[in-house]
This record gives structure tokens, C-alpha cells and sequence, in this order.
């Protein structure tokens, strides 16, 4: 009893914090736990990326340089399982620990403990994951979507990266989990549903489908844990079982994990558009409606990533029809975007161009999508540098771009000084261009039958490799300016206002850049006049 | 931490557990949906006297062909003696297939049959087949297996061919069966 009281008064010092080392390893603040997750997903980004720069050095030119096929494989099914689950997913989780309470007028998450495990469960996942490198047998080899019965094959690494899928799960479940806690029971008064910020709702929406999705996922895994170890033959078709089946129950967790990848994104820009066109954001009930479409769709699609399976026609039509479906919310949200634009008195900082970049580029890989939802055509698409084209333009210029200009839009909040205004622009530029430069002649060599996953290649692609490798490299180095500013933000710089941005709204701006330590104590009061930025 | 927050955090926790369980409940699912659709070329069986009561549609020849496999893990040689029939719709057939063990332990085998196209396999029906239970064969053993098998008079017009593939696994528990089997030998002989 006599604790709590002192925790009160603890509370009401709103600056105190915790210091050293325990400030960090048994946090239980919002905005701490958000920092380490974002600082988290930097770190696995460049991991993942050192990974893709070892694969665009070796496809700089046809036939073998630098790495044994069997590494190349394990640099290519890493890299994917780096990026979604180490530095997308963190980054979107870490974004929502940082702005959800704020933007809702919460002191803090619902449970806060429960944050700091589901953070620090990410390390020990990845140390797991990371350390099949130097096991008999290597890194995971057979592709991120781990299909029997090649991943099966896989040395000792094996149950490393089964349990590391484990952890990862757990974790995002819990940060889901609270994730929606918060926002169902932590609301200020007068934050109604409909009232709340675009990328809460994204996050509630992706909070629900990490909680549908990755207990899938993990159980799919353990299935492969059990064929391989205790004799089950789910997978095994000497037992009686189908690989196939590994493919339906995969991709029933793979395609809203996409969307898990992508909502936070698409919350993110719907709040930056606003703020930099100065003007409501157009059809903003639209906006939400369409979300859920897209993520009650999503559950309907999987098989469209296995046409080449054999299926019957019915299901080849289905599974076209129900993908080209979520073509129609999507597109709702692109035109709600522009149409926010529209006659807007806008201005062009970093993270408005960031965002229009996502706008741009994230619709251009939505349209290659459309193309491989159609079933014929994708018998040619499929598995070869078209999808890889496809899903890194949704992907690095769809979200990571997105996660990028929230980092800008919110920085000066975070640290309570303006980033280098110069050098957001310099990183925005050379990001566009060499992002290009990389993925677009992907379309190319695809359509012209490269396949995906392979270490060399014939001759007449050797032109393309070369400027996709180069880009490449840019891209990786562009990334650095990035960490450059985010440092020297840091450290100091111009005084940010509590608005921080002349056409920003919404509760994050009313606090004091950088905020108190514990959010908002006591809650703010909604209108109509403060709601929807 | 509040009471509200508590009861939603048990409810999402519930739910996740649930879809946890989902993963396993689409194993029975897709081999039920297998079943009934054919997806995945996994072939029927019926009774002597079910094949014998159908109709046998003397006008049309439909082609079987025959493949084999042997998993790498089996020490077997794995044949059909023809390579191709050409069967009346719901006339009894019967089919042929060698298979050999080449290496010098007795080992148990299980062949898993699959038919494509895959729609195809809803018509074919076995009313007997050495897939229906594992085989094992002594070293060096040689021995003649037989599939009677029929294609059913529904078989769609458009489908004039299609391939019977077996593959023969080393049976999951095939040590295990091979060591009783050998014990049980070694306890005949010791007896007798």
C-alpha cells in the first residue's frame, strides 16, 4: 500500500526518469520503449541491407564472384525475414508506442510491462535467428516462406529459426494486444472512435490482424518443428501429408501480413498529407471503411500467391476476383490522398515529400500487383524478377518510405529540435532516385524471364544487373544520411515549436516538444473543433 | 492497471489462442476440401462390387499412363511392367508394377499414389492396390504387385488421358517395423 502512494508522488515529478542502464532495460514508458524499438528496427535495417548489398554485389555480373550459391540463398531468405520482422514490424510498433498515447490523450500503454517484454523479446529472437550463421549447415536457405520440404533440409539452424518465428510472434501479439487495450480504454474524453487519428485507426485495424494472423504463422512452424523432430507427417507425403497444405496455411498468415506491413504506412501518410496540403483530409469515414475492407479481404486471398500449384478453375477465379476486390478500397484510399491535395496550400518538407514519394511509387507497385492478381498472366510472373520488382516497390517506397516520413514528421516532437532541413532533402532525393534505379528494371528482367532466388544468370540480363546493383549500392549508402540527421537531431539543433509544423493538429501537438516523460496526466478534453487532424 | 483494460487484454489473448488452433483445424479442412474437389490428385477407393456394378461405357477409351518413383532415401527399384493401358470408362483394370530392393537389409516401404489431372482423380477409384498398406522386402527381394483400378463413366469428356504417379517412401517407421519383424524371426528360430 504504502508503495503505491509513493508511486504517486514518483508519478507527479514529471521529468523524473530513471537512469543508466535500467532506464532502458526495464522500461515501462511509451516513449522509451518506442525509442529502443525504433533504434532497434535502424539496426536490423542495415543488417538486412548489408544482406541485400552482398546480393546485388554478387548479380552484379552473370556467373559466380563472391559467395557460394548456399550463402547466397541464406543471404536472400535472411535479408526477407530481417526486414519484415526486424526492421518493418519494429518500426511500426515502435511508431504506435511513441505517438498512440499521444495522439489518443493517454499518460501511457495499458500495460506498460507487458510493452517492455514484448520489446525486448525482439533481441533474443534475432540473436536466435542470426546465429544459424555460424551453425553446421548454415543460415536458412530455402526462402522466408520456409515451404517443405526444402526448409526441412536445413542443419542444425533449423529449430533456431522456428523458435526465433516463435518469439517474433509472441512479441507482436502482445504489442498488438496492448495496442488495442490502449486504445479501447485509454481514450480522453470526447476521443470517439470516429474521431480518433487516421493512423491510430490504421494501427487498431493491423493490431487486429497481427492477433488473426501470426498465431497462424506459429502454428504452421510448429507443424514443421513436429514433422521434423517428433514424427508427424503434416508436410511429409510418405506419412500421408500434402506440402501444399504448408503453402495454404502459410499464406493465410502471409497475405494480411502484408497488409500488417503496410497499414501503419498508410496511417502515417494520412497524417502528414493533411498537415503539409493544410486542409482536412478528404473522406475520412471513406478512409477507415476502406481499411477494414482491405484488411476483412485479405483473409480471402492467399491463394494467389500459389496459382502455379495446380488448382481448380474455380479456385483460380475466386482467389482472382477476391484479390482484384481490394483493389477497390485501395484505390479509394490513393484517390482520398490526392483529392486532400487538391487546391491545398502545400508546402514540400521532407516528410510531405517522403509521403507524396509513397503515394507515388507504393500505387505504381499496387498496379504490378493487379497485373500477377490475374491468374493466367501470373503463371508467367511468377517466381521470377517481377515479383521481386512487385513487392519492393510496396515495400521499400510503399512503407519503409512511409515509416521514414513519420520519423521526419514527428522527429522535432521526439527530440524538441528540428532535423537538418537540407539533409531530409538530400536523403529524400537520392533515396527516390536510386530506389528506382534499383527496383524498376526488375519489371524488365522479369517479364523477360530471370528468376528470382538464383546466384547467376544468363548473359542478356547482365546490363540491367548491373544498373539494379548500382542503384542498389546508392539506395544502401542514401540510408546513411539518414542516420546522420536523425544523430544530429539528437544532439541539438533549432528549438521546435510544440506545433512543431504551421498546418499540424491533432493531441501530439498540443503537448511541449520533446514531451513530459508520462504523456498527458490529466486527460484533454475532444471536440470537433481539435479532432481529425 | 484498470479492470476494463484487463477483461480486453483476456479476450485478445482468448482470440489469439484461438486462431492458434485455426492453423491445425485447416489440416482435416484441406483434406476434406482435397476429398471432394480432387485438388490435391489423391485417389479413391471402392469395394469389388461397387467397380463391378458399373456401368461400362463401351464407345469411349480413356489412356492411363503409369509413373514411378522411389525416394532417394529408399533402396529400391520401382517399375511398371507397361508403361500405358487404354481402359473403357467402368470396365475393371489391372495394372502391373516390379519392385525390387537393391540393398542388402530388409526395409519397409509405403508408395503414396497421386493422379493428374487433378480432376481426373475423381473418377478413378482403386478396388485394390499395394498402396493401401506398406510393403517390406527382404534384401535382394524382387517381387510383382497389381492395381485394380477403375475410371468412372462421369469422367468429363475433355479428359482423354491421365497419369497414375506412385512414389515409393521409406515407411516413417520403417526401422522400427524392420527390427520387431527381425526379432520375432530371431524368436522363431530360437524356439524352434
Amino acid at each position: 500500500m504504502s508503495e503505491a502512494v509513493i508511486h504517486d508522488d514518483h508519478d507527479d515529478h514529471h521529468d523524473h526518469k530513471p537512469t543508466g542502464i535500467g532506464r532502458w532495460l526495464f522500461s515501462t514508458n511509451h516513449k522509451d520503449i518506442g525509442t529502443m524499438y525504433l533504434v532497434f528496427s535502424l539496426i536490423m535495417f542495415f543488417i538486412g541491407g548489408a544482406m541485400a548489398m552482398v546480393i546485388r554485389a554478387e548479380l552484379f555480373q552473370p556467373g559466380m564472384q563472391f559467395v557460394d550459391p548456399q550463402f547466397f540463398n541464406s543471404m536472400t531468405t535472411v535479408h526477407a525475414l530481417v526486414m519484415i520482422f526486424g526492421a518493418v514490424m519494429p518500426a511500426g510498433v515502435g511508431l504506435a508506442n511513441w505517438m498512440i498515447p499521444m495522439m489518443i490523450g493517454a499518460p501511457d500503454m495499458a500495460m506498460p510491462r507487458m510493452n517492455n517484454m514484448s520489446f525486448w523479446i525482439l533481441p533474443f529472437a534475432f540473436t536466435l535467428l542470426l546465429s544459424t550463421f555460424f551453425m553446421q549447415g548454415g543460415a536458412p536457405a530455402g526462402g522466408w516462406t520456409m515451404y517443405p520440404p526444402l526448409v526441412l533440409q536445413l542443419g542444425d539452424g533449423f529449430p533456431f529459426l522456428i523458435f526465433a518465428v516463435h518469439f517474433l510472434g509472441i512479441s507482436s501479439i502482445m504489442g498488438a494486444i496492448n495496442i488495442i487495450a490502449t486504445v479501447f480504454n485509454m481514450r480522453a474524453p470526447g476521443m470517439t472512435f470516429m474521431r480518433l487519428p487516421l493512423f491510430v485507426w490504421t494501427w487498431i485495424i493491423t493490431a487486429f490482424l497481427l492477433i488473426a494472423a501470426m498465431p497462424v504463422l506459429a502454428g504452421a512452424v510448429t507443424m514443421l518443428l513436429t514433422d521434423r523432430f517428433f514424427g508427424t507427417a503434416f508436410f511429409d507425403a510418405a506419412g500421408g501429408g500434402d506440402p501444399v497444405l504448408f503453402q495454404h496455411v502459410f499464406w493465410f498468415f502471409g497475405h494480411p501480413e502484408v497488409y500488417i506491413l503496410v497499414l501503419p504506412s498508410f496511417g502515417i501518410i494520412s497524417q502528414i498529407i493533411p498537415t503539409f496540403a493544410r486542409k482536412p483530409l478528404f473522406g475520412y469515414a471513406s478512409m477507415v471503411y476502406a481499411t477494414a475492407s482491405i484488411a476483412f479481404l485479405s483473409f480471402f486471398v492467399w491463394a494467389h500467391h500459389m496459382f502455379t500449384v495446380g488448382m481448380p478453375l474455380a479456385g483460380e477465379l475466386f482467389f482472382m476476383y477476391a484479390t482484384m476486390a481490394i483493389a477497390v478500397p485501395t484505390g479509394v484510399k490513393v484517390f482520398n490522398w490526392t483529392a486532400t491535395m487538391w487546391k491545398g496550400s502545400m508546402t514540400f518538407e521532407t516528410p510531405m515529400l517522403f509521403a507524396i514519394g509513397v503515394l507515388f511509387m507504393f500505387t505504381l507497385g499496387g498496379f504490378s500487383g493487379l497485373m500477377m492478381g490475374i491468374t493466367p498472366v501470373d503463371f508467367q510472373y511468377h517466381d521470377t524478377y517481377f515479383i521481386v520488382a512487385h513487392f519492393h516497390y510496396v515495400l521499400v517506397p510503399g512503407i519503409v518510405f512511409g515509416i521514414i516520413s513519420g520519423v521526419y514528421y514527428w522527429m522535432p516532437k521526439w527530440t524538441g529540435y528540428m532535423y537538418d532541413e537540407k539533409l531530409g532533402k538530400l536523403h529524400f532525393w537520392t533515396s527516390a532516385i536510386s530506389v528506382n534505379v534499383l527496383f524498376f528494371p526488375m519489371h524488365f528482367i522479369g517479364l523477360a524471364g530471370m528468376p528470382r532466388r538464383i546466384p547467376d544468370y544468363s548473359t542478356q540480363f547482365t546490363d540491367w544487373n548491373m544498373i539494379i546493383s548500382i542503384g542498389g549500392f546508392a539506395f544502401g549508402l542514401s540510408q546513411l544520411i539518414l542516420v546522420w540527421v536523425v544523430i544530429k537531431c539528437i544532439r541539438g539543433g533549432e528549438k521546435a515549436t510544440d506545433e512543431v509544423w504551421e498546418g499540424a493538429h491533432g493531441l501530439e501537438f498540443t503537448l511541449p516538444s520533446p514531451p513530459p516523460f508520462h504523456s498527458f496526466t490529466t486527460p484533454p478534453e475532444v471536440t470537433d473543433a481539435t479532432a481529425h487532424s | 492497471m484498470a479492470q476494463k483494460t484487463i477483461v480486453t487484454a483476456k479476450k485478445l489473448f482468448v482470440f489469439a489462442a484461438c486462431m492458434f488452433g485455426f492453423g491445425y483445424v485447416m489440416v482435416p479442412i484441406y483434406d476434406l476440401l482435397c476429398d471432394v474437389t480432387g485438388l490435391n490428385g489423391k485417389t479413391g477407393e471402392v469395394s469389388q462390387v461397387e467397380a463391378e456394378a458399373k456401368h461400362v461405357d463401351m464407345d469411349r477409351l480413356v489412356t492411363v499412363e503409369f509413373d514411378t518413383n522411389v525416394n532417394p532415401a529408399l533402396p529400391w527399384k520401382f517399375k511398371a511392367t507397361e508403361f500405358k493401358m487404354n481402359v473403357h470408362p467402368g470396365e475393371i483394370a489391372e495394372a502391373v508394377f516390379v519392385v525390387e530392393n537393391t540393398s542388402d537389409k530388409p526395409v519397409v516401404g509405403q508408395a503414396v499414389p497421386s493422379v493428374v489431372p487433378a480432376l481426373a482423380s475423381l473418377y478413378f477409384d482403386k478396388t485394390e492396390c499395394f498402396c493401401f498398406t506398406t510393403q517390406l522386402l527382404k534384401p535382394g527381394e524382387r517381387k510383382e504387385m497389381i492395381v485394380r483400378y477403375v475410371v468412372g463413366s462421369e469422367l468429363p469428356e475433355n479428359i482423354s488421358t491421365m497419369t497414375l504417379s506412385y512414389t515409393f517412401f521409406k515407411a516413417p517407421d520403417s526401422d522400427d517395423v524392420v527390427v520387431s519383424e527381425t526379432e520375432s524371426v530371431k524368436a522363431i528360430s530360437t524356439k524352434s
